[in-house]
C-alpha cells in the first residue's frame, strides 16, 4: 500500500519525495525512481485518484494535445503559417489544418492570416522533439479580430477559468466583455474600452492572487468596487473568411481529362 | 499589419485612455540615478516604467577639428542591446540605433549644452572630446526620452580626470564637473488618429502614425525637432505638439539633480 509523503498544495522542490509504493503513478513534473515518486519541478503537489502531479509556480507554456491556445502569425512559409504561442518553441498551422478552402499553387496566404494577427487555434500535435502543429478545425476556432491582449503566467490559467468557466464568465458577464482564454497563457478581450480596462485589471488581480483560497469572492468584491461598465454590441463573431461551396450541378461542364484525344 | 491594433487603440484614445491606464499626456514613474558606471568619468540610470537605459561618459584628450581648432567635441552613440528587446540583434548598430543617437547627439549640441570652449586644452593642438555612449537596458517604449534623459543626466555628473603631462589618469577624478551651459530636455509627441500621446508603450510604438522629438532647454528655448513615422503632420499638428512638449519637459526636468 502506498503512502503519500507529503500533504496536498505544498511547495515541493526537484528531488523531494513525494510518495511511496507502487499504488501512485507520476504525472506531469514527477518521476519514479524504484519504490518512490519524486518531484522534478517546483511547485505545489496535486494529487488526482492515483496520478501525482505538479502544478508549476511559474514558467512558460508547455504545449499539450488539445488544449486551445492564443497565437500570433511571425512567419508565412510554403505551406502554412509559424505561429508565436507564448512557449520556448514556435508552432506551425499548415495549409491543410487551416481551411477546407481549395488554396491554387500561387495563393496569397496572408488573405487568411497575415503577420501580427491573432488567431485562436488548436493543438493537434507535439512531438518529442517539441515540434508543434496547430490547427484550425474544430468549433470556436477563428481568426481573432480587433481586441486587448492579456498575457499572464500559463500555470495561472486554471484560476482565472475557475471551476466549470464560472470565475470566467463572471468576468464576462459584469464587463460585457467577449474574452477567449488560451491555455498558454494568452487571453484575448473585445469590447467597450471601459469594459476590456476592467477586464485586463481584473485578470490581473487573479494573476496576483491566484494562491489563495476564496478567490471567486474576492474577485466579486473587486468588480463591485467598479461601476459596471455600459454594455456595447459586439461584431460578428465568425470573422473566418469563408467560401461558399458551389452547389452540385449535373449540366456542368465537365473538368478535362488528361490524356486522351477529343 | 496591426490594422486591427491601431483601430483599437484609436478606440481607446477617443475616449481618453489608453491599454495601461494612462492618461493620453501622463508619463510612467520616472526614476533617475546618478553616479553607476565606476570606470566612467559620468553616468546616469534612467528608468521610466519599465524602459531602462545606462548612459556612461568618458573625456578622452584629442586633436581638434581643424576648423574649430579651439573647441572641444561630443560623440554620442547608442546601442540596441540585445538584452532590451528581442528584437534587437547584434552586430553594428541600425538604423533606429543612429537615429536614437543623433536625436540626443542634436539635442545636446544645438542647445549649447556643453561649453566646448572650456574643453580647450592647448589650441589646434589638444582638446577634451566627450564621449556620451547610451546602452539600452531594457526597452518598454519610449527609447528616446529615455536615452536623452540619461545622456544629460550623466553630462551632469561628469567629473574631469586628473591630467598631467599630457597623460590622463584615469580612475582618479578630480572635483571639476564638466562645464555645462545649459540642460536640454527632449520630448517625443506621438500622434496616433487624431490622438497626441507622450510615453508610449511597446504597443503604442507599432502602431503609431507620427512622431516629433522636441529637446527644449532650461529658459524653454526650442533647439532641436526629429519628425518620424509614415504620416504627414500639418503645421497645426506640430504647434500642438510642441506645446505639449513644452509643458511636459518640465515633469522631466524636476527629476534631475540642480
Amino acid at each position: 500500500m502506498g503512502t503519500l509523503l507529503v500533504s496536498e498544495k505544498t511547495v515541493v522542490v526537484p528531488g523531494q519525495e513525494l510518495a511511496t509504493g507502487m499504488d501512485y503513478l507520476p504525472g506531469f513534473g514527477a518521476y519514479r525512481d524504484g519504490e518512490h515518486i519524486v518531484a522534478s519541478q517546483l511547485g505545489l503537489l496535486s494529487v488526482e485518484g492515483r496520478a501525482i502531479k505538479i502544478i508549476p509556480l511559474s514558467g512558460k507554456y508547455i504545449p499539450k494535445n488539445d488544449d486551445t491556445v492564443i497565437a500570433q502569425v511571425v512567419d508565412i512559409t510554403l505551406h502554412g503559417w509559424r505561429l508565436e504561442i507564448n512557449s520556448a518553441y514556435s508552432a506551425m498551422l499548415t495549409l491543410k489544418d487551416a481551411t477546407s478552402d481549395f488554396i491554387a499553387r500561387d495563393a496569397d496566404l496572408t488573405a487568411y492570416f497575415n503577420f501580427g494577427d491573432w488567431i485562436v487555434a488548436g493543438v493537434a500535435n507535439v512531438t518529442t522533439q517539441k515540434l508543434i502543429d496547430l490547427t484550425m478545425k474544430g468549433p470556436g476556432l477563428r481568426k481573432l479580430g480587433e481586441g486587448m491582449i492579456v498575457r499572464v503566467g500559463p500555470s495561472k490559467i486554471p484560476r482565472i477559468i475557475g471551476k466549470g468557466g464560472s470565475m470566467v464568465s463572471m468576468i464576462k458577464e459584469y464587463t460585457g466583455c467577449r474574452i477567449i482564454v488560451g491555455q498558454n497563457g494568452v487571453l484575448w478581450i473585445q469590447g467597450s474600452p471601459e469594459g476590456e480596462m476592467l477586464a485586463a485589471k481584473t485578470i490581473k488581480e487573479i494573476e496576483q492572487h491566484a494562491h489563495r483560497s476564496g478567490l471567486t469572492e474576492r474577485i466579486k468584491e473587486f468588480l463591485g468596487q467598479f461601476p459596471k461598465p455600459e454594455a456595447v454590441p459586439l461584431p460578428p463573431e465568425e470573422e473566418r473568411p469563408h467560401r461558399e461551396r458551389r452547389p452540385f450541378d449535373p449540366n456542368r461542364r465537365p473538368m478535362r481529362r488528361s490524356g486522351g484525344f477529343r | 499589419m496591426n490594422k486591427e491594433l491601431h483601430a483599437h487603440m484609436i478606440k481607446f484614445l477617443e475616449r481618453g485612455s489608453r491599454y495601461d491606464g494612462r492618461k493620453p499626456l501622463e508619463y510612467r514613474d520616472i526614476l533617475v540615478e546618478y553616479g553607476i558606471v565606476k570606470n566612467a568619468e559620468g553616468s546616469a540610470r534612467v528608468k521610466i516604467g519599465e524602459t531602462e537605459v545606462i548612459t556612461g561618459v568618458k573625456l578622452v584628450v584629442d586633436k581638434p577639428y581643424p576648423d574649430t581648432p579651439e573647441q572641444g567635441s561630443l560623440m554620442v552613440g547608442a546601442e540596441f542591446l540585445p538584452i532590451a528587446n528581442p528584437d534587437f540583434e547584434v552586430g553594428p548598430p541600425g538604423i533606429a540605433a543612429v537615429e536614437l543617437a543623433r536625436v540626443v547627439d542634436r539635442g545636446i549640441r544645438e542647445s549649447k549644452a556643453i561649453d566646448v570652449k572650456k574643453l580647450c586644452i592647448t589650441a589646434q593642438e589638444k582638446v577634451w572630446t566627450v564621449i556620451v555612449d547610451i546602452c539600452t537596458v531594457n526597452d518598454a517604449g519610449n527609447l528616446f526620452d529615455v536615452s536623452a534623459l540619461s545622456a544629460i543626466a550623466a553630462l551632469q555628473s561628469t567629473k574631469f580626470p586628473e591630467y598631467a603631462d599630457g597623460k590622463i589618469q584615469y580612475g582618479k577624478l578630480t572635483d571639476t564637473p564638466l562645464p555645462l551651459a545649459d540642460v536640454p530636455i527632449e520630448v517625443t509627441v506621438f500622434k496616433i488618429g487624431k490622438s497626441y500621446i507622450v510615453d508610449p508603450t511597446p504597443d503604442e510604438e507599432k502602431v503609431y502614425d507620427a512622431r516629433l522629438t522636441v529637446a527644449i532647454s532650461r529658459d524653454g528655448r526650442l533647439c532641436a525637432l526629429q519628425k518620424g513615422g509614415d504620416v504627414a503632420l500639418s503645421e497645426d499638428d506640430i504647434f500642438a505638439m510642441i506645446d505639449i512638449a513644452a509643458e511636459k519637459q518640465h515633469e522631466l526636468r524636476e527629476k534631475l539633480e540642480g
